[in-house]
């Protein structure tokens, strides 16, 4: 065995007093194994993995439990010994690539501190080695990145730059932390691939944290799921994903979208009710017609979107799919008439909306027909401003109520989106992920809006609460007759929730079609490209 | 080649700024309430001394013309006669301007030498009694006036201990100026090879250069423990710690480095309000500075002096902040040039 915990507690000191956030869990990783450990936000996992290597942030200390690695007590090693072994014996790898590498200094350099370090290069066969260890994951022109600094790489290289830096001293265990969040989904793919390879070509160990259960499943050997502190299922892969025993894992596997799941079925089976039917009429609502938006860049002008035309018909979804930089929110802010374009048509309910500039839009009686729900329900929201006057504040503006019947309509809203009324009196650090989503939802329907732009409404929830949102909005959508944009980077959420799908790259719409269509039989190699980047879980044969 | 083109630009840049401050001061020292032609014809005079006093001045003209008058020296390089010295005011300032920059900057390197770390120190053990002692002692520096704290440390280290020489000027009378090169005169007594003097020198300013660096200990000390907290939660210290950095390394090579952006803001912030504000060290101290000069050209209604003080501390800035704006490039990769 090559690492052993148990009951590993961590404790924390806040200011309300002490916090547990790992409580008393066991765990093992044999040699050459992957261990996912999978769980929500706040279940603990990445704090397990920082008192693995005691690089706890201030605060936070080991209580109880014993950690050891290849016969090392590491939770009472020396400091001195701890350094030595991170990096050369366990080294990690860290979410947000770009912001794990230190900003201004050379990628180059970086990999040579570490090499140093562990007295594995010297300042003469420094850089040569840090270039090998460059080509090791496979960077190509490595001698040339070598002297970029993170802000000029992408994501996916800044990625594969901490993976070098992790793997250059040839560790025995690597612990991936959330490695792919906030990557790209073909990126995702290409990352996870490069580190399993990796992994089983050097014969090394892994633990691999996560939130995304198929993800883990996919690529580890074990998984174990954690929930509020401690391990509440532990088992292989397949066994995990196909035949949960926990309550929990079985409520995790259900919520994670994936091939032929409906909408419905993401939920707890105890609280699934019939699905809600709607009826897209043939009638179109909007029609986006050649839409194209220049930027005058530093370095000449960047064409953002280069004629894009759409049509969503009334009571429908559309979904708007595409990875970074392929414009869709730009696409998507033009038609919520935040942005002007540079040339074409919007046409809503007959009129061209692209006639009216942005900055008068606000004023424009048509402003309440088209609202947005934004991508972070946190920095979306005022943080000064309760639930209930963020909810208030577009009914203030374009509604002409009384005060009285404001209170009532905003009540109104609540019980619409499944918002406690007691909770309306709070502030958006008081509100969990989910209540931000709702009270967001409710603040874009409370002046009836005909047609609702979803900007990633779930891209930053965890899965479960993931799943209860597209459900409301589903219910919301049959209720009150809305049509969606729906933009997202995720095919599979995309199709539970869409009719039909538009799928963009660089500024252009490459393929469109019903979402059956697309995902079954896709016309373009980048779709296809797309689809088979996604986690692709084992599937469950038997509905328990 | 790219980056000299930038710096070009930046300077020409600078070029509204300096033909509005020589208007603005212009216009600003003509304002003023108070008569040159009356203070300088003395306490005896009658309206006829006076009108020949003005006329002499050329303060008859209209202001227009006096302005292009005042144009056209500038462009040669003249600007013009104090009258309270009678020296040339290009001449009074090249010997006083070196004499505040000296004071200014030797404060300013101490202090840093004091402050950095102090604050990094300060932002390793938050909330601990080093943290909490360092507040402590930079609060009390920032509280105390310039020239208490100069008069205390005259009294305890010339009066009561007999360390510091007497107070009075660059440089004691049994020394000789060294030969005037850069105009300060630490550097020009090395350049000379006068050590004796160097230290004569050193002696008289390590008061008033205590008294300024007492002064800005706490932007500077405050600004690095607010940087180095926030460098220090930074996602990248940890990938630095998971890969078994050293402290040392971590601390100095990564986290400090990230924190001297706004630390060198700082710097140039508390750079200028000292060389405007160290007029009372000055006359403390007696030092032969531009702060004082200054304001006896102002009380005098000295036009020349005033202008001539207004428009080189207009082109300090200028440099200052070009200064800053390529020590910035320099740390941090990420800011062009054009910006």
């Amino acid at each position: 065995m090559l690492l052993s915990v148990k009951d590993l507690k961590v404790v924390f000191r806040t200011r309300r007093g002490p916090v547990e956030a790992v409580r008393g869990i066991d765990l093992h990783v044999e040699a050459g194994e992957t261990l996912g450990i999978v769980g929500e936000s706040g279940s603990g996992k990445s704090v397990t993995s920082y008192a693995l290597l005691r690089i706890l942030d201030a605060g936070g200390s080991i209580r109880a439990g014993d950690i050891v690695y290849g016969g090392i007590d590491l939770r009472h090693a020396p400091e001195r010994q701890m350094a030595d072994i991170r990096g050369r014996e366990i080294s990690m790898i860290f979410q947000n690539p770009r912001s794990a590498l230190n900003p201004i200094r050379k990628v180059g350099h970086q990999i040579e501190d570490v090499l140093r370090r562990h007295n594995r290069a010297t300042r003469g066969t420094a850089r040569a080695k840090a270039i090998e260890a460059m080509e090791a994951v496979k960077i190509r022109d490595a001698a040339k990145r070598y002297d970029a600094y993170p802000f000029e790489l992408s994501g996916g290289m800044c990625q594969r730059i901490v993976i070098a830096l992790a793997l250059a001293c040839d560790p025995r265990l690597l612990i991936a932390d959330e490695p792919t969040t906030g990557l790209d989904i073909t990126t995702q793919k290409a990352v996870m691939d490069l580190v399993s390879q990796l992994i089983r070509e050097r014969g090394m160990s892994a633990i691999v944290i996560t939130h995304d259960l198929g993800l883990a499943a996919q690529y580890c050997d074990r998984i174990a799921v954690m929930k509020d502190g401690e391990v509440v299922e532990t088992g292989r892969s397949v066994d995990v994903f196909t035949a949960p025993r926990h309550a929990y894992t079985r409520r995790l596997v259900d919520a994670t979208p994936r091939d032929g799941a409906s909408i419905r079925s993401l939920l707890p089976a105890e609280v699934r009710t019939p699905e809600l039917t709607h009826t897209p009429s043939p009638e179109p609502l909007l029609r986006v017609q050649d839409l194209v938006k220049t930027f005058e860049g530093k370095s000449g002008p960047v064409h953002a979107v280069k004629g894009v035309s759409f049509t969503v018909h009334d009571g429908e979804t559309v979904g708007l799919v595409g990875e970074s930089g392929c414009g869709k929110s730009t696409t998507s802010s033009m038609v919520v008439r935040l942005l002007d374009p540079t040339s074409g048509h919007i046409m809503f309910a007959g009129e061209d909306l692209a006639k009216t500039p942005a900055k008068a839009f606000a004023r424009d009686p048509r402003r309440a027909s088209i609202q947005m729900v934004f991508q972070d329900a946190t920095d979306s929201l005022n943080p000064r401003h309760s639930a209930e006057r963020s909810i208030e504040e577009p009914l203030r503006r374009l509604a002409k109520l009384s005060s009285r019947a404001r209170i009532d309509r905003v009540r109104e809203l609540a019980d619409l989106v499944g918002l406690p009324r007691h909770l309306l009196d709070r502030f958006p650090h008081q509100l969990s992920g989910g209540q931000k989503a709702r009270v967001g939802i409710a603040r874009a329907i409370a002046v009836n809006p005909r047609f609702l732009i979803l900007d990633e409404p779930t891209a930053a929830l965890d899965v479960s609460i993931q799943a209860v949102v597209l459900n409301l909005l589903a219910d919301l959508r049959a209720k009150l007759g809305m049509s969606y944009l729906f933009v997202s980077h995720d095919l599979h959420v995309v199709r539970l929730l869409c009719d039909r799908v538009v799928v963009m790259r660089d500024g252009e719409v490459v393929e469109a079609g019903t979402a059956e269509e697309v995902m079954e039989h896709p016309s373009h190699p980048y779709t296809a490209e797309l689809i088979a980047a996604a986690p692709r879980p084992p599937v469950r044969h038997q509905a328990a | 080649m790219g980056r000299l083109r930038q710096i070009s630009k930046r300077v020409a840049q600078a070029i509204p700024v300096v033909v509005g401050v020589v208007i603005i001061s212009f216009v600003l020292t003509r304002a003023l309430p108070g008569d040159p032609a009356v203070y300088f014809a003395g306490a005896t005079a009658d309206e006829k001394s006076i009108a020949e006093v003005r006329a002499n001045l050329g303060l008859d003209k209209p202001l227009p013309t006096q302005f292009l008058y005042y144009v056209r020296d500038l462009a040669t390089g003249d600007l013009g006669r104090s009258l309270s010295t009678g020296q040339p005011v290009t001449e009074d300032l090249a010997r006083r301007l070196p004499a505040s920059l000296e004071l200014t900057l030797c404060a300013l390197l101490l202090s840093c030498l004091v402050a950095i770390p102090l604050g990094v120190l300060a932002a390793t053990r938050p909330n601990s009694w080093v943290d909490h002692l360092c507040r402590v002692l930079v609060t009390t520096g920032v509280s105390m006036p310039t020239f208490f704290t100069g008069i205390l440390l005259i009294y305890v280290f010339y009066y009561l201990l007999g360390l510091a020489p007497s107070p009075l000027g660059r440089l004691d009378f049994i020394y000789i100026d060294p030969p005037s090169v850069t105009g300060f005169f630490l550097i020009d007594s090395i350049l000379a090879g006068d050590w004796e003097t160097f230290l004569g020198a050193l002696k008289q300013l390590v008061l008033p250069a205590v008294t300024l660096a007492l002064f800005t200990l706490a932007p500077i000390a405050r600004m690095t423990r607010a940087a180095m907290l926030s460098a220090l939660s930074s996602d990248f210290i940890r990938t630095a710690r998971a890969a078994g950095l050293t402290w040392r390394t971590i601390l100095f090579g990564y986290a400090l480095r990230n924190a001297m952006l706004p630390v060198i803001t700082t710097l140039g912030m508390v750079f200028s309000f000292t060389l405007g504000a160290n007029v009372l060290v000055e006359k403390v101290f007696a030092w032969p500075g531009i702060g004082s000069y200054a304001v006896e050209a102002l009380v005098a209604s000295d036009y020349a002096a005033v202008q001539g003080f207004v428009l080189a501390m207009a082109l300090l800035f200028v440099a200052l902040n070009l200064v800053i704006d390529i020590l910035y490039t320099l740390i941090d990769p990420r800011i062009g040039f054009a910006d």
